[in-house]
């Protein structure tokens, strides 16, 4: 009888409930209106727009850094627009935040291709994020360009709509290899790599270079559960007696990485991958320890100059060679279309790739012609990208069965004596080249050097190309 | 109207496997027909909410009904999607046998939880099981020869048949698993099961005064939580089209603990409206931020934000959630949890609702 | 056996910056019972104000001490705004709000700073000390760190054992009604509690970020692990919650060291899982008495 009584106040009846049910469906049902406009012969083009899209994070702890590299890319986007756009058309560029969640990336590129229809997506950024999203795109026969990763996976038969554009990772391992084979013969060889495709892809570049028995310390560090510094790894390569420490690292783990050794008096031969090097981005991280603290002059001249020496590798010009053409015609583009951008992060690495990247798919767009399909895109794509004008030191080697962008690098010394990086962060050591550039691919093939022509930015990027 | 009387009216009997069941086939048979009229990328979102919906339930379970807070319940999801991977790529095994052992091997995995977890208090056991959150996914990091690493384990869905596209042939899937699952934990809510978690919920001692075995009945609720988690992982594995750990960061532990509370802790139903709040509210809040046209970066975190007001406010205004407001609406009214002995949902019998 | 006292140096260190923040979780939980899970990002975010006071140009110490007031100010307000109307409901809803105040700071910190790389000095010398010839893996700056965690774990020791106000604030936590029958003015106790682990929290963040991947989302793990040390140690013990810190910085450290990098958090959630089994309420917590 108490049971009754309770269930009286608690308890709606079977129809009420019913009624939830339904409605639920039904309120589901209506809040989501269908959204489908008319087919349209190709999606996301019109007689005076292009719409594109990309999934990129812009918030959460894979942020710092990357999440300029799409306003970059869209000041290009504004530049071409600006002069009127590309046969008359306009590229719309949509880039949502995914938060580098490969769960959030499905959800969001299903959007933009099922919803908002978009052309293509390119240069959406990680490997786990457009690895999920791989299947989909090549299904729906969108195009995936210009994938910001460096993943060896991108060049594969089996999904010809994607392609990569940065050098993979394996080809930074192989050229850094070969230039330390070369330049610390008979040193004490260490690594410390990120534990993920993007670490092991380096090392396995670096190991098709270095012979295993200079190689005595291999450590690791896991991004995901970054808390702090690098000390015990650092400690370890010290105990080795490493000489020479490579480090396959994000910019924060290089900081993490070599704050902890100067704190022990471990100031090794650094080399970084590029992906962990641009010295305004790591500049500013490694800056704390050179500031108010204390310490002797010697220390913080020391401490400051932590990034001294760094070798690393570079596909295009960097931000501190200012004489260069392209460097100035991408400083040019950033400060007349994206100066809120500019006034922030002025011309570092991450920008620089933006603009670069932005260049490729005008060009390709150019090259596609005045009437614009997907397969159309492709083709051009792999038939001319040979021919594309990028601030890259090479021509991106795309074909039908290449699907990799950039394959050559030059090997760059960042040194106090040369001219600097400067942004309104401040001033930050820039680098000189101590090698040619040299082209090689991600297996097992031979370095070989580039000796062909050296681009210069095109006058104009709009009509007829 | 006395819900007897209404029973005695329509002739339907008392036990609740009848009485949920008839409920559950008219919002199934109402959902097969909306997926088959919604554009392919609605259909995909209404799966992922039944996804989401499965790991509520559980979620709602184990902290509604038997008072355990749980920060980890990410983790469960991460090791039901990596069960199905790993089967899906490396047997044959039958679909629905696949779905059933990620729901299994994340109730193992609550059982290893649940086991220490009987002898500590809320905080405590919040502790353990967010670093649990954090540690399940280091396991997937740290063997990615196995794992799959960055680019994961990817899961197929089984053909579908006829003219259905696949989009909705897996919303209609997920919906279904849902569906079931919300009938099963139901009928356990209203079972001498569901009786003895609440007892222990809201006094241990008195509970096991009455002969309950407080230890078994705290893991038991652990282990078929952590399993409904699982299952539901599973399922969104299945939506992402890849199983990796990028997709179970702390953050999801914290989103699903949100989204219960936020739908109505302890409640059925409300795990619907957390659902829809877990899938739909970063649209809603991005679509918001544009409006407000602020500086590119302010805009990113404009959504973060709001989910964070969005939060507090209804924990101070509203705690019992949206499914606790819907029934003061409706003229219940839900009493709230016991202070002293910190129950954390309405004392009221359960209901479907 | 060198590679063994850096590890082991490496594990105090860390260990320190997990007791700092175990320290505010431990105050906030003996005042309220209530666990803070907005106690890291609180830090984060007036550490960031400390940044924009520095890079306007106001001294390092100056800074230092604005900000621990600021953090007084944000920990007080949030127990008198946020804490004060969830007393009496379920346990539940002190946490949810506790979270979602953590999301707020973040998307503010998020939105006002940018994600952008940025270093934040130290208080001291980052150099190694010098023993000898070598150098450890212990700078002058760790030597700060400790001296302030047992700095601020001794107040908090001399505050709850020694003065009457302490005395008061533990009647407050035992049972508010009987306090404030005695004339205990119990909010404002409660709201100094609160005000005093957010200058905790300030300090954790401002002794966190030189060494840190300065950005919104730093103190993410520093608030687990430091979690994880007041639990081992017993959320209302000070003292426990030092040496809570010590344990898993050390734990940590060596199964990062020996085991692998990467197994970290496992290594965490053993302990923790061992160390509970072994005493269920921390530590140094005093046993429970059962209220039949």
């Amino acid at each position: 009888m108490r049971f009754r009584a309770r269930r009286r106040m608690g308890r709606a009846g079977l129809w009420s409930r019913t009624i939830v049910a339904g409605s639920m469906g039904l309120m589901l049902g209506v809040t989501l209106l269908p959204a489908t406009a008319g087919a349209a012969t190709t999606p996301g083009v019109t007689s005076s727009s292009i719409t594109i899209g990309a999934t990129v994070p812009l918030t959460g702890p894979a942020a710092p850094g990357y999440d300029e590299i799409a306003p970059a890319m869209n000041a290009v986007f504004s530049y071409v627009n600006a002069h009127g756009g590309v046969y008359g058309r306009k590229i719309h560029y949509m880039y949502l935040d995914d938060g580098y969640n490969p769960a959030n990336t499905a959800t969001l590129t299903r959007k933009l291709v099922l919803q908002n229809n978009i052309f293509a997506d390119v240069g959406s950024l990680g490997t786990p994020t457009q690895s999920a999203v791989q299947a989909f795109l090549n299904a729906q026969k969108v195009p995936q360009l210009f994938i910001e990763s460096g993943c060896n996976c991108w060049s594969n038969p089996k999904y010809p709509l994607s392609l990569g554009w940065q050098p993979p990772y394996t080809v930074d391992g192989k050229i850094l290899g070969a230039y330390i084979k070369t330049n610390f013969a008979g040193k004490k060889i260490g690594y410390l790599s990120q534990a993920d495709e993007f670490g092991q892809d380096v090392v396995k570049g670096l190991d098709m270079e270095i012979p295993s028995s200079s190689v005595v310390s291999r450590q690791t560090y896991d991004a995901a559960t970054l808390a702090g510094p690098l000390s015990n790894q650092m400690a370890a390569l010290k105990a080795a007696g490493v000489q020479v420490v490579v480090l396959a690292t994000i910019p924060a783990a290089t900081a993490l990485a070599m704050l902890p050794a100067a704190v022990i008096g471990y100031f090794p031969q650094y080399v970084v991958d590029s992906v962990g090097a641009d010295s305004p981005t790591v500049g500013p991280l490694l800056s704390s320890f050179a500031q108010k603290g204390g310490g002797t002059a010697a220390q913080v001249a020391a401490a400051g100059g932590l990034l001294n020496g760094v070798i690393t590798t570079a596909y295009f010009a960097p931000e501190s060679d200012t004489s260069n053409p392209w460097v100035q015609a991408e400083k040019n583009i950033l400060q007349q279309y994206a100066p809120s951008l500019y006034a922030k992060t002025g011309l570092d690495g991450n920008t620089q790739y933006g603009v670069a990247l932005a260049y490729t798919f005008v060009q390709a767009l150019q090259k596609a012609g005045k009437n614009l399909t997907r397969q159309g895109l492709l083709n051009a794509i792999n038939t001319s990208g040979k021919k594309f004008v990028t601030p890259g030191f090479v021509p991106p080697s795309y074909s039908s069965s290449v699907h990799y962008g950039f394959l050559g690098e030059e090997v760059l010394k960042l040194s106090s004596s040369a001219p600097p990086a400067v942004t309104p962060t401040g001033s930050w050591i820039g680098g000189v080249a101590v090698s040619p550039v040299v082209v090689t691919s991600p297996g097992s093939g031979p370095i070989k050097k580039y000796t062909g022509p050296t681009s210069v930015p095109p006058k104009s990027l709009s009509a007829s190309g | 109207m006395d819900p007897a009387t209404i029973a005695r009216s329509v002739r339907l009997p008392r036990q609740p496997l009848l009485r949920h069941l008839p409920v559950a086939l008219a919002a199934a048979a109402i959902l097969y027909v909306v997926t088959l009229r919604l554009s392919s990328y609605d259909v995909y979102q209404v799966g992922e909410i039944a996804a989401y919906i499965v790991a509520l339930v559980g979620l709602s379970l184990l902290t509604g009904a038997n008072g355990q807070i749980s920060l980890g319940h990410g983790a469960f999801m991460a090791v039901g999607a990596y069960t199905m991977g790993l089967l899906m790529n490396h047997t044959q095994t039958n679909f629905i046998l696949e779905l059933a052992a990620a729901a299994g091997v994340a109730a193992a995995a609550g059982l290893v939880i649940g086991l220490p977890a009987t002898r500590l208090k809320g905080p405590y056991l919040a502790g353990m099981t967010l670093l649990f959150a954090l540690a399940v996914p280091s396991i997937a990091d740290k063997w990615p020869a196995t794992f799959g690493g960055d680019q994961g384990l990817t899961t197929t869905v089984p053909t579908a048949p006829g003219s259905l596209s696949a989009e909705e042939w897996l919303a209609q899937i997920q919906i279904v698993v849902a569906l079931i699952v919300m009938v099963l934990v139901a009928n356990l809510l209203w079972s001498r099961y569901g009786r003895a978690f609440r007892a222990v919920r809201d006094d241990e001692i008195a509970a096991s005064l009455t002969g309950i075995h407080v230890a078994r009945t705290k893991v038991t609720a652990f282990a078929i939580s952590a399993g409904c988690a699982g299952l539901g992982g599973a399922l969104l594995g299945l939506s992402t089209g890849v199983v990796n750990t990028g997709e179970f960061p702390l953050t999801l532990s914290i989103q699903l603990l949100a989204a219960m509370v936020l739908g109505g802790t302890g409640t059925l139903i409300g795990m619907v409206w957390g659902g829809i709040l877990l899938v739909y509210m970063p649209q809603w809040s991005t679509s918001l931020s544009s409006d407000f046209n602020l500086g590119n970066g302010a805009n990113a975190y404009l959504a973060t934000i709001i989910f964070g007001v969005v939060l507090i406010v209804a924990m101070i205004a509203a705690p019992n959630g949206i499914q606790g407001g819907l029934r003061w609406l409706w003229g219940h009214r839900p009493h709230l949890g016991k202070g002293g002995h910190g129950a954390p949902a309405p004392v009221t019998a359960p209901t479907v609702d | 056996m060198s590679l063994f006292l850096d590890y082991t140096l490496n594990g105090i260190a860390n260990g320190m910056v997990y007791a700092t923040l175990a320290l505010a979780l431990v105050l906030i939980y003996r005042a309220t019972k209530i666990i803070n899970f907005a106690q890291g990002a609180a830090g984060m975010l007036t550490t960031f104000i400390a940044f924009s006071l520095l890079s306007r140009g106001l001294g390092y110490w100056w800074a230092f001490v604005l900000v621990l007031v600021i953090g007084f100010a944000i920990g007080a307000a949030t127990e008198r705004i946020l804490i004060r109307p969830l007393h009496g409901r379920s346990e539940l809803n002190p946490v949810i709000v506790t979270i979602g105040l953590l999301v707020v700071f973040e998307g503010l910190a998020g939105a006002i700073y940018g994600n952008a790389s940025r270093g934040f000095p130290a208080a001291f010398s980052q150099s190694g000390l010098k023993v000898g010839h070598t150098t450890i893996a212990f700078s002058h700056f760790d030597v700060f760190i400790l001296i302030a965690v047992l700095a601020l774990m001794a107040s908090t020791l001399v505050l709850f054992r020694y003065t009457a106000l302490g005395l008061r604030m533990r009647a407050t936590a035992f049972s508010r009604e009987i306090a404030r029958l005695l004339g205990v003015r119990v909010g404002v106790l409660l709201t100094l509690g609160w005000g005093l682990a957010g200058i905790a929290g300030s300090l954790a963040g401002l002794l966190v970020a030189p060494t840190s991947a300065f950005g919104p989302y730093y103190m993410d793990l520093i608030l687990v692990y430091g979690f994880t040390a007041a639990v081992i140690g017993g959320l209302e013990s000070p003292v426990g919650a030092l040496v809570g810190g010590l344990i898993s910085g050390l734990c940590i450290s060596y199964v990062g060291g020996y085991l692998g990098s990467g197994l970290e958090p496992l290594g965490a959630l053993a302990l923790l899982m061992v160390a509970l089994m072994a005493r269920p309420e921390g530590i140094f917590a005093r046993p429970p008495a059962r209220r039949v």
